[in-house]
């Protein structure tokens, strides 16, 4: 199943539904890839809520994911993640190095928010 | 209570049908003693000081009753009702400070004074009373041992229980300010507590939105590479919900073990104490306390 990547003002929001196979895992990490440069997003939410299950490819593939997007000048942050999968992913020592998260989607808008403007002062 | 001269090749050839038969010759003896029995049943559970808990009414109803179903046991060689019944009368009888020894010693007290009811029925006919004994002996118990097996049981199950409680208790999370939670930890932390903690932990964070968390280990007082795993394992978990942890209070103790087993907490915020925890977390979120005095001379 293909996740609808939405647009919301420089950001985009990607909010998987259902669980994903690896290959829609790698279909919606090079298609938000792609857009960043398409939308000149400053900013990335793949909100993760309705899964219930993470495993290591799903988790190298969203830090890939990350870097990536960095890469192309806009900061990846994952909203969502259930407790029980914190805990299964911390006990399987997945632990999303070097990636932003945030509690829900909105948390996740508030923290782009400030990381844009901290960029955005510096500049 | 059995003759050390019993002829033994006499229990041989006894079969099923005998046995029932037996059995049901004893029940009936039993049925119709019942109320002399159960009396001096009580009788002896009163003069052996057992059940001091209760008074002497509750003793006796208690004694019909456990009669009753004794009898019905031996009648049926079911057991299930009896088990039921045992664990029923543990549940009333183990909160008010009933002891194994006392449930076992009044179970044992009625097989004697049964047996002894016995010996007075057929001691004119010896080989009459072997048989029945025979009969009576291995029912009689595996009652006990269903009685007794049943209360020790449900002492384990309420002990189970309170341990469960007691753990609950042992791990509060506080909020102490809008967003910021902390989670004092106090006493020994073991695998399965650890998990509990932080399985508690990811829970409040999103039920109260919490951005940062203070976990407090002052009343921890040592730590070992699996304890200190889990606790790097706990903020690996809060982070990935987006929450912040900082951990204070690391007695010195503790400190000098970390650092000589080597356990890479870098990831970890610390900070001294829970008073420090807090205010650096208070900065985290954006809080800026202030003597009252200072902010109305600013204002």
């Amino acid at each position: 199943m293909e996740v609808p990547i939405l647009k919301q003002g420089f950001y985009l929001i990607a909010s998987i539904q259902s669980a994903l196979t690896d290959a829609d895992l790698s279909q919606l990490r090079e298609a938000l890839v792609a857009r960043v440069g398409k939308f000149r997003a400053r900013g990335v939410i793949v909100d993760v809520t309705a899964l219930d299950v993470m495993d290591s490819f799903a988790v190298r593939t969203l830090r890939d994911l990350a870097h990536m997007t960095r890469l192309r000048g806009a900061e990846t942050v994952i909203v969502g993640i259930q407790p029980e999968v914190a805990f299964a992913m911390v006990q399987l020592g997945l632990t999303l190095k070097g990636v932003a998260t945030a509690l829900d989607l909105e948390e996740g808008l508030v923290f782009l928010d400030r990381q844009v403007k901290a960029r955005s002062d510096h500049v | 209570m059995s003759p050390k001269d019993r002829p033994s090749p006499q229990q041989q050839p006894a079969s099923i049908e005998d046995t029932a038969a037996l059995l049901r010759e004893l029940v009936a003896h039993l049925r119709q003693n019942r109320t002399q029995l159960r009396e001096e049943w009580a009788r002896r559970i009163t003069r052996a000081q057992l059940l001091t808990a209760m008074t002497t009414e509750e003793i006796f109803a208690e004694a019909t009753s456990v009669y009753d179903n004794y009898v019905e046991a031996l009648e049926t060689g079911t057991f299930e009702a009896l088990q039921a019944y045992a664990r029923n009368l543990s549940e009333r009888i183990i909160p008010r400070g009933v002891e194994t020894h006392e449930v076992v010693g009044i179970v044992l007290l009625l097989r004697d004074v049964l047996a002894r009811s016995l010996f007075a029925k057929y001691h004119e006919d010896f080989e009459k009373l072997n048989r029945i004994l025979d009969a009576y002996e291995p029912a009689a118990n595996r009652i006990a041992n269903t009685v007794a097996v049943g209360f020790v049981q449900e002492r384990e199950r309420i002990i189970r229980q309170q341990q469960e409680a007691i753990r609950e208790l042992s791990t509060p999370v506080l909020q102490v300010r809008e967003r910021l939670l902390i989670l004092p930890i106090i006493g020994v932390i073991d695998p399965q507590r650890a998990r509990q903690l932080t399985e508690q932990l990811l829970r409040a964070i999103r039920t109260n939105r919490a951005k940062v968390v203070v976990i407090d280990i002052t009343g921890v007082a040592a730590m070992d590479a699996n304890v200190a795993n889990n606790l790097v394992q706990t903020v690996e978990a809060a982070r990935l919900l987006g929450a912040t942890v900082i951990v204070t209070g690391l007695s010195p103790e503790i400190a000098q073990t970390l650092v000589t087993i080597g356990v890479d907490l870098s990831e970890m915020a610390t900070v001294g104490d829970l008073q420090g925890g807090i205010e650096e977390a208070e900065r985290l979120i954006g809080y800026k306390v202030l003597p009252l005095s200072e902010t109305t001379a600013s204002t």
